[in-house]
C-alpha cells in the first residue's frame, strides 16, 4: 500500500491538469466531480497508506520513494523523492481530509456562481503543492511545493479578480510572503554550499557531525529558514497579509489560510528540528515570536467587526501557539495543535461561510444577531468550533492540544514561565473574542433576516468537522509523532493549579463575553461595546499599526523610487547605445554638406594630416 | 643665372596670388598667363627647354585660351563682378589660409635638404627618344585620354535640343 | 649652364601648389576653381621638371608632358561641365549645386 505514496500528490495534480485542459468545455457537474473527486481519491489513498504504515511509523520507520533525478552538475546531484514518516503521514491526512471536506463544501458555496472550473483547478493545484511540500525528502522539492502554495494562495485570494481591492489583497499576500521566501532561499543556498546536499536526512546528519550547537553557520541558516516560516505562517513581523487575505472566498480562507498553507512554516521548523537544535538563539527567537504574536493577534481579533477578519487574527494567534511550542522543543504538541486547529478553524470558517451566504454576503457582525433560530446547523457548528478554539477542557480537541502546549511550555528551561504566562493570557483573550463573535452573531436582537436554504454539501462537512473538533483529542497524535519528532525533556512539574487554571480561564472568558456582549448590549441598545479605552481599541483594530508602519517604511520609498526611475536608468545601457549611434549619425551627417569647396578642403585637410605623420614620425 | 631664377620665382608667386584674388575673370586669367610665363623661364633656367616651350604653347596658349572662350560665352556682366566681390569677404580666407599654411610648412619640412644641383641641359632630342622608348605606352594612353576628353567635352557641352530642354 | 639649386625649385613648386589650393578653397565661382586647379597642376609639373633636371634625365620632362596632356583634357571636360551647370541653374555658384547634401 505504501508504494502508492506518489499517488497522493499526483491525483490532485491530475485533477488540476484535467480542469486546466478542459477549461470551458466541461459541464458543471463534471467539473465538480473531477475537482472534488481527485482530492477524495487522494484522501482514500492516504487512509490506505495510513492503515498500512501507521504502525511502523510510530516506531520511527521512514519509507522513502525516490522519484527521479532532476539534474547533476559537477558533484552535486539533485534528486526528487518522497519520504513518509509519522510527521508527514499526519500532515497528508490533515491536508487531504480537510481539503476534501472544503472541496465538498465549495460545491454548495459556489453554486450559481461563475468560475467554478478555475476555482477547482486552483484548489486542486494547491492541494497537490501542499502535499508535495510535506512529502518532499529534499529541501529543493519542498521549496517547489512552498512556491506552489504561495502561487495558489495568490490566485485564490484574487479569485474575484474584477474587484481591485481583492487584487490588492492578493498582491499584498504574495509580496509579504515573498520577503520571507527570499530569506528561505538564501538559507537553502547557505545549507547546500556548506553541507553539499539538500536531502533532509543527509543534511541533518551532516549538520550534526560538522557543526556544534551555537556555531555561526547553523544559526544563520536556521534564522533564514525562520524568516521563510514567519512569512508563510503570518507571524510577527510578516503577519500583515493574512487579515487582508480574507478577501478571497470563504472555502479558500478555510483551507489555505486556516488549515494548510499557513501551517507550512510550522511544518518546516518541525521537519528541520535537527538544524534548529544546533541554533539555540534561533530557538529562543522562535518561542518569543510565537508568544508575542499570539498576544498581538488575540487583541486584534477582539477589535474586529468583520467576522472573517476575527477568524484571521485568530489563526495568526493560534499559529503563534504552535510556533511558541516549537521554540521550546515541544514539537509533538505543536503538530498536535496544528491538527486540532485545522479541524476547528476550518469548522469556524465554513460555518461563518454559511452565515455570510445566507445573509446575502454580509460580513459585518454589527449587521448580524439572533441567528441561532434561523441557522441552527451553522449555530451548532460555530459553537462547537468556538468551544474547541477556546480550549474548553476535556470535551474539546482544542482543549487537549492547547493544554499540552501550555504544560510543556511551562516545563521548558529558561524563560518557560514567561511564555506560559503569555499563553495563558492568550487563552483568556481567545475565549473572550470568539464568544464575543458567538454572542454578537447568534444572540441578541435580530438585524438581518437570512434567506434561502443551506445545501447538504455545505452541512455535511460541518458535521464531520464538528465531530472531529470534539473527539479529535482522543487521537494519540503526540505519541504517534514521537516516531519522528523529539520529545522534550521533562522539566518543571505542573501541579493541580494548572489544571484549575486550564479549566477556569475559558469559562471566565465566556462569562466576560456574555456580560459585555449579551447582557449589557441588549440593555444599552448597542452603544459603546469596547471593553477598553477607544484609542487602544482602535489600535487593536488596525493590527497594532503594522500596516501603517510598513506603508511608511517600505511601500512609500519603493513607490518614490519607481516614480523617479520612470525613465529606467538600467535600460539606459541599451537605449544609450542606440542614442549614441543616432547622435553620432546626426553629427557625421553634418559633414556631408554637398558643397564642392568643403569636400576639397576635407581632401586638403586629410593630406595635411598624413604629411604631419610623415614629418613628425 | 640664380638671380634670374629668384626674380622669376617672385614674379610667379606674385602673379599667382593676384590671379586667385581678382573679381574679374579676365583679369585673373591675364595674371595667370604672367605666372605661367614666369614658370616657363624657370624651366629654361633648369635646362629644360622643351618643357619651357610646351608650357608656353600648350598651357598659356591653349588652356588659358579655352578659359577665355568660356568666360566670353558665359557673358558674366557687372552683376557677376559685384557678386564676386561679395563672395570674397576677408573672413573667408581664415580657414583655408590656415590649412594652406600648415600644408606649406609640412611640405617645406619634407623638401629641405642639400643635394647636388642641376647642371646639364636636357635637350628635346633626349626627351623625344625617351618618349618613343620607355614611355611609349604612356604616350599611347595619353592619346586615348585626349580622345576621351574631346568626346566628353563635346557631349557635355552640347546645347540641349528644344524638346529635351526640360531634362 | 650654372648649377641650379634643387631645393629652391621644389620649394617654389610647393608654394605655387599651396596658392592654387587656397584658390580652390576660397573661390565660389566654378571658373576660378578650375583656374586654381590648373595652377596646382602646373606646380606639380614644375616639381617633376626640377627633379628630372637634378638627375639630368629626360624622365622629368616626359612626365611633365603627360601631366600637361592630362591638364588639358581635364580643363576641356571641366569647362564643358561648367557650361552645363550655368545653362541648368543660371549661376556659376559652386555652392548652388549641393544636391548631395545629407
Amino acid at each position: 500500500m505504501r508504494e502508492l505514496l506518489w499517488l497522493v500528490p499526483a491525483l490532485p495534480l491530475t485533477g488540476f491538469l484535467a480542469l486546466a485542459a478542459g477549461a470551458g468545455r466541461l459541464p458543471r457537474p463534471a467539473v465538480g466531480v473531477v475537482g472534488v473527486g481527485s482530492v477524495g481519491l487522494s484522501l482514500l489513498t492516504a487512509l490506505a497508506i495510513a492503515a498500512d504504515f501507521a504502525g511502523p511509523a510510530a516506531e520511527g520507520a521512514v519509507f522513502r520513494q525516490p522519484l527521479w533525478q532532476w539534474l547533476a552538475v559537477g558533484d552535486v546531484a539533485v534528486r526528487f523523492g518522497l519520504a513518509l514518516d509519522a510527521l508527514s503521514l499526519t500532515m497528508i491526512l490533515v491536508v487531504t481530509g480537510v481539503g476534501f471536506l472544503v472541496h465538498l463544501y465549495s460545491l454548495g458555496f459556489l453554486a450559481g456562481q461563475e468560475g467554478l472550473n478555475r476555482f477547482f483547478a486552483y484548489m486542486n493545484l494547491f492541494v497537490a503543492a501542499m502535499l508535495i511540500l510535506v512529502l518532499a525528502d529534499g529541501l529543493l522539492l519542498l521549496y517547489v511545493g512552498w512556491e506552489g502554495v504561495g502561487l495558489c494562495s495568490f490566485l485564490l485570494i484574487g479569485f474575484r479578480y474584477r474587484d481591485p481591492a481583492t487584487v490588492r489583497a492578493a498582491r499584498k499576500a504574495f509580496v509579504v510572503t515573498r520577503v520571507g521566501d527570499a530569506g528561505l532561499v538564501i538559507g537553502l543556498i547557505l545549507l547546500v554550499v556548506s553541507l553539499g546536499t539538500l536531502d533532509i536526512a543527509a543534511l541533518t546528519e551532516a549538520a550534526g557531525t560538522r557543526w556544534a550547537a551555537g556555531d555561526a553557520l547553523p544559526v544563520a541558516a536556521a534564522a533564514l529558514l525562520l524568516a521563510g516560516a514567519v512569512g508563510k505562517s503570518a507571524q510577527l513581523p510578516l503577519q500583515v497579509w493574512l487579515p487582508d487575505a480574507m478577501a478571497g472566498p470563504t472555502p479558500v480562507s478555510a483551507l489555505i489560510h486556516a488549515a494548510t498553507m499557513v501551517t507550512a512554516g510550522v511544518y518546516l521548523i518541525a521537519r528541520m528540528h535537527g538544524l534548529f537544535a544546533l541554533a539555540p538563539p534561533v530557538q529562543t527567537a522562535v518561542a518569543v515570536i510565537g508568544a508575542v504574536t499570539l498576544l498581538l493577534a488575540a487583541t486584534g481579533a477582539l477589535a474586529q467587526t468583520d467576522i472573517k477578519r476575527i477568524l484571521a487574527y485568530s489563526t495568526i494567534s493560534q499559529i503563534g501557539y504552535m510556533v511558541m511550542a516549537l521554540g521550546v522543543g515541544a514539537y509533538g504538541a505543536a503538530i498536535f495543535h496544528l491538527t486540532t486547529h485545522a479541524w476547528f478553524k476550518a469548522l469556524l470558517f465554513l460555518a461563518a461561510g454559511v452565515v455570510i451566504r445566507r445573509l446575502g454576503d454580509e460580513h459585518d457582525v454589527r449587521g448580524m444577531g439572533g441567528l441561532y433560530r434561523h441557522l441552527p446547523g451553522a449555530f451548532v457548528a460555530f459553537l462547537v468550533g468556538a468551544a474547541s478554539l477556546a480550549a474548553l477542557p476535556l470535551i474539546t480537541a482544542g482543549g487537549w492540544s492547547k493544554e499540552l502546549i501550555l504544560t510543556q511550555v511551562w516545563a521548558a528551561g529558561g524563560g518557560g514561565p514567561f511564555l506560559w504566562l503569555a499563553g495563558t493570557l492568550g487563552a483568556f483573550l481567545t475565549a473572550l473574542y470568539i464568544f464575543r463573535a458567538v454572542f454578537l452573531v447568534f444572540f441578541g436582537p435580530e438585524r438581518t433576516v437570512p434567506g434561502g436554504a443551506t445545501p447538504a454539501t455545505m452541512l455535511a462537512p460541518l458535521a464531520v468537522l464538528a465531530v472531529l473538533a470534539v473527539v479529535g483529542g482522543a487521537f494519540p497524535v503526540p505519541a504517534f509523532l514521537a516516531g519522528s519528532l523529539p520529545v522534550p525533556a521533562t522539566g518543571r512539574a505542573a501541579g493541580w493549579l494548572f489544571g484549575a487554571i486550564a479549566f477556569g480561564l475559558p469559562l471566565l472568558g465566556i462569562y466576560v463575553a456574555y456580560e459585555i456582549y449579551l447582557r449589557r448590549r441588549t440593555a444599552a441598545a448597542g452603544r459603546r461595546e469596547a471593553p477598553v479605552p477607544a484609542r487602544l481599541f482602535g489600535l487593536w483594530q488596525r493590527g497594532w499599526g503594522f500596516d501603517a508602519l510598513y506603508t511608511a517604511v517600505a511601500v512609500r520609498p519603493v513607490g518614490w523610487f519607481v516614480r523617479v526611475n520612470r525613465g529606467d536608468a538600467a535600460d539606459a545601457l541599451a537605449t544609450g547605445a542606440t542614442a549614441a549611434g543616432t547622435a553620432g549619425h546626426r553629427w557625421l551627417s553634418r559633414t556631408q554638406t554637398g558643397r564642392l569647396r568643403w569636400y576639397a578642403g576635407a581632401l586638403a585637410g586629410g593630406t595635411a594630416l598624413v604629411l604631419a605623420v610623415a614629418v613628425l614620425a | 643665372m640664380q638671380v634670374t631664377f629668384y626674380l622669376a620665382s617672385v614674379v610667379a608667386l606674385l602673379a599667382t596670388a593676384m590671379a586667385i584674388t581678382r573679381t574679374d575673370a579676365v583679369h585673373a586669367l591675364l595674371y595667370l598667363i604672367v605666372s605661367l610665363l614666369a614658370v616657363a623661364v624657370v624651366f629654361y633656367l633648369y635646362g629644360a627647354p622643351l618643357a619651357a616651350a610646351l608650357e608656353v604653347i600648350v598651357y598659356a596658349g591653349a588652356i588659358v585660351v579655352l578659359f577665355v572662350f568660356v568666360v566670353v560665352m558665359l557673358n558674366l556682366g557687372r552683376e557677376a563682378a559685384e557678386q564676386e566681390r561679395r563672395w570674397l569677404h576677408p573672413r573667408i580666407w581664415v580657414g583655408p589660409g590656415l590649412l594652406a599654411f600648415v600644408l606649406l610648412v609640412e611640405l617645406g619640412a619634407l623638401l629641405t635638404g642639400d643635394g647636388p644641383a642641376a647642371t646639364e641641359v636636357v635637350a628635346p632630342r633626349e626627351v623625344g627618344i625617351a618618349l618613343f622608348g620607355p614611355y611609349l605606352l604612356a604616350v599611347e594612353l595619353v592619346s586615348l585620354l585626349l580622345l576621351a576628353g574631346i568626346v566628353g567635352a563635346y557631349h557635355l557641352g552640347r546645347r540641349p535640343a528644344p524638346e529635351e530642354a526640360g531634362r | 649652364m650654372t648649377p641650379m639649386p634643387v631645393m629652391e625649385g621644389l620649394l617654389l613648386a610647393a608654394a605655387l601648389f599651396v596658392l592654387g589650393l587656397l584658390g580652390v578653397l576660397v573661390r565660389r565661382n566654378i571658373l576660378f576653381m578650375l583656374m586654381s586647379l590648373e595652377i596646382m597642376l602646373n606646380a606639380a609639373g614644375l616639381a617633376f621638371v626640377v627633379a628630372g633636371a637634378r638627375w639630368g634625365a629626360p624622365d622629368g620632362q616626359a612626365m611633365f608632358l603627360i601631366i600637361l596632356a592630362v591638364a588639358a583634357a581635364e580643363v576641356a571636360v571641366g569647362l564643358a561641365l561648367a557650361l552645363q551647370l550655368f545653362r541648368r541653374t543660371g549661376t556659376v555658384d559652386a555652392d548652388a549645386v549641393a544636391g548631395l547634401k545629407g
